[in-house]
């Protein structure tokens, strides 16, 4: 059903739809509004048979869904930012375990210097610990993900994380075809754990291992990603037969059949690029996109084939890793390494904590890359003069002072905070 | 692109009601079957301090995430904000200007804008005192949608009302509309006054 509505509150209807049985959650901005939502819907009896409990922090939050999840309760969780820093060890555990919690992840920055806007730095702190990772384009897909997340996570006995733009898409309204619950039952069986902790058959999970199995553990964790490799596109494939619709999958392409340059990008950004892609394209400059929905696993194959025909490839992330550069350029590098006449790669940075990403940055990016390609990564509307100035008074001073404050006192003395 | 997209930005003070505006403007779009995506500037929503919100419609697919850079619209909550924000900025040559103030254009010093814009494009609307007056709280969100539609006509002021009172139910929704049918007909008067006369 077509519904005007928030994108936090489709995402609550969607996890509803999906029965889960225990919801254990903490709030921080910018996942709250999920998490009440789906607390809204216990509460008017529209989720029934579901335990919401409500924790002490995010540790907790996540350990609660680790121990329902090993009873054999399907179990969901969310979080933001600092909340997947503070639930980091129990984010490990749950996938060392192998339990198929689903967990929202309002994408949010990282501080210090604190600050509650988006950007991808929490998703790629725990990019490595063994969750699947989705990422939603808009808020149909973020609805969508969730649904195939449970179906996903179950199958694989995997936890999957789906990554949303905080605010970008957790707090904007808009048309959202919110499904039926006959459909999300057609789609999505019920729970059959591969394993459960039960009285009845006293079992353990969670042993210590030593060197002899350590390896062969990690191994078959690995070999379960590859698996997803194979099951994220059926599960997408027999998503569009109920549903109507296409949602998820590896990656898209965009306008990329004749293209010399390819844009690889994730998330919310990936609209504006595109909008951006078609005024580029009327002027005759052959450019498309790559969004990139699943980054862990990482589709290694799916992506060089995607590529392989580029003259250039721009990847533009929220993300960076300091001192090294773009995580998800450098992901990009390894399926590019060993093609022959590889495409150029240009990394570049953009959106963190909240910087708007507009058409008219973008378009400068993109022709920059075709004619004057720069080495290393790009910070995007970097305030070079700012940088610069802070850069020389360091160099001055010793006691030069915090870096942030310093960067705020020069902008206000300068008058060019922005007018929001 | 952005030609077949009509683009409202609304600046306010934290508590008056900018976001819940702009959200219901969306679904004022969406009634009438239309394409619109509405979403808060983020984060610095304190009560009194400068807010802004953005509603998009169109008749297609709205993919772009960027904040409203280029309004076709300004709806302008609080008359102060002028003095301390440049609310103004990339208002298209052809767009529109509704402002919430007892005074009028001129007392405003806002007379430069207001010429380069195209004649009948800038109103003013008591959206406070008609809020205080029939809702009985001084929430000018609702009463200026409704005077949104009477200036621009991109939306009808009948798919306004079923927002307004899909937003607030019950007797809160009946006041709010109310309010809103008040600052339509307060434009329509200003827009048409040898007819409404």
């Amino acid at each position: 059903m077509l519904k005007q509505i928030e994108g936090s509150h489709a995402m609550a209807e969607a996890i509803a739809l999906c029965r889960p049985e225990v919801i254990c959650a903490y709030p921080i901005t910018p996942q709250t509004h999920i998490v009440e939502g789906l607390a809204g819907l216990i509460r008017e009896g529209r989720l029934t048979n579901c335990e919401y409990i409500n924790v002490e922090s995010e540790f907790a939050a996540l350990s609660v869904a680790i121990g329902a999840s090993a009873a054999g309760a399907r179990a969901y969780t969310a979080t933001a930012s600092q909340g997947l820093l503070f639930m980091a060890e129990a984010v490990y555990n749950a996938s060392g375990l192998g339990l198929p919690i689903v967990m929202t992840l309002g994408n949010r920055a990282i501080g210090a210097p604190i600050n509650i806007w988006n950007d991808h730095s929490d998703a790629m702190a725990m990019r490595d610990a063994g969750w699947l990772q989705l990422f939603a384009e808009d808020n149909q897909e973020a609805v969508d993900l969730h649904i195939q997340a449970f179906r996903l996570a179950e199958e694989l006995s995997m936890p999957v994380m789906v990554c949303v733009d905080g605010f970008i898409l957790t707090h904007a309204m808009e048309r959202i075809d919110i499904p039926n619950q006959a459909q999300v039952d057609a789609y999505l069986p019920p729970y059959d754990p591969v394993q459960v902790l039960d009285p009845a058959e006293p079992m353990s999970i969670g042993a210590m291992v030593g060197p002899e199995a350590f390896t062969e553990v990690r191994f078959l964790a690995h070999y379960k990603q590859s698996q997803a490799l194979r099951l994220i596109p059926q599960y997408m494939a027999e998503f569009a037969n109920i549903f109507g619709r296409e949602s998820g999958g590896l990656l898209r392409s965009y306008r990329t059949e004749d293209a010399d340059l390819i844009v690889v990008a994730m998330g919310s950004i990936c609209g504006t690029i595109k909008d951006t892609i078609d005024e580029m394209r009327d002027e005759g400059i052959r450019i498309g996109l790559v969004t990139i929905v699943s980054y862990r696993p990482f589709p290694l194959d799916a992506l060089r084939n995607a590529l392989h025909g580029a003259q250039d490839v721009v990847v533009i992330e929220k993300s960076v890793a300091v001192g090294m550069g773009g995580q998800l350029a450098d992901n990009v590098d390894v399926s590019l390494r060993n093609l022959p006449s590889a495409p150029r790669l240009h990394s570049a940075v953009a959106g963190l904590g909240g910087r708007p990403i507009t058409r008219p940055s973008l378009h400068r990016l993109f022709r920059q890359a075709l004619v004057q390609p720069w080495e290393g990564t790009h910070f995007l509307d970097l305030n070079e003069r700012v940088v610069g100035r802070e850069i020389h008074q360091t160099r001055k001073r010793r006691r030069s002072g915090p870096t942030a404050e310093n960067i705020l006192r020069q902008l206000a003395e300068s008058g060019s905070v922005a007018a929001e | 692109m952005t030609s077949s997209m009509f683009q409202v930005r609304i600046h306010g003070r934290g508590g008056q009601g900018a976001v819940t505006g702009a959200e219901m403007l969306s679904v004022a779009a969406f009634v009438e079957g239309r394409h619109a995506q509405a979403f808060p500037s983020f984060g610095s929503e304190r009560t009194g301090a400068p807010v802004v919100a953005f509603c998009r419609i169109a008749e297609k697919e709205i993919r772009l995430r960027e904040p409203i850079l280029e309004p076709d619209c300004l709806i302008v909550q609080d008359a102060t904000l002028f003095k301390v924000v440049d609310v103004f900025a990339g208002l298209r040559p052809g767009g529109y200007l509704l402002v919430n103030t007892n005074k009028t254009l001129a007392e405003l010093h806002i007379q430069e804008v207001v010429a380069r814009l195209p004649h009948g494009h800038s109103v003013i609307v008591p959206a406070t005192e008609l809020a205080l007056k029939h809702v009985g709280r001084p929430l000018p969100n609702a009463a200026l949608l409704g005077a949104f539609a009477a200036l621009t006509n991109v939306v009808h002021f009948d798919s306004v009302k079923r927002a307004i009172e899909q937003t607030f139910s019950g007797k809160i929704g009946a006041t709010n509309a109310a309010a809103a049918i008040s600052a339509f007909e307060y434009v329509m008067a200003q827009q048409q006054p040898a007819r409404v006369a």
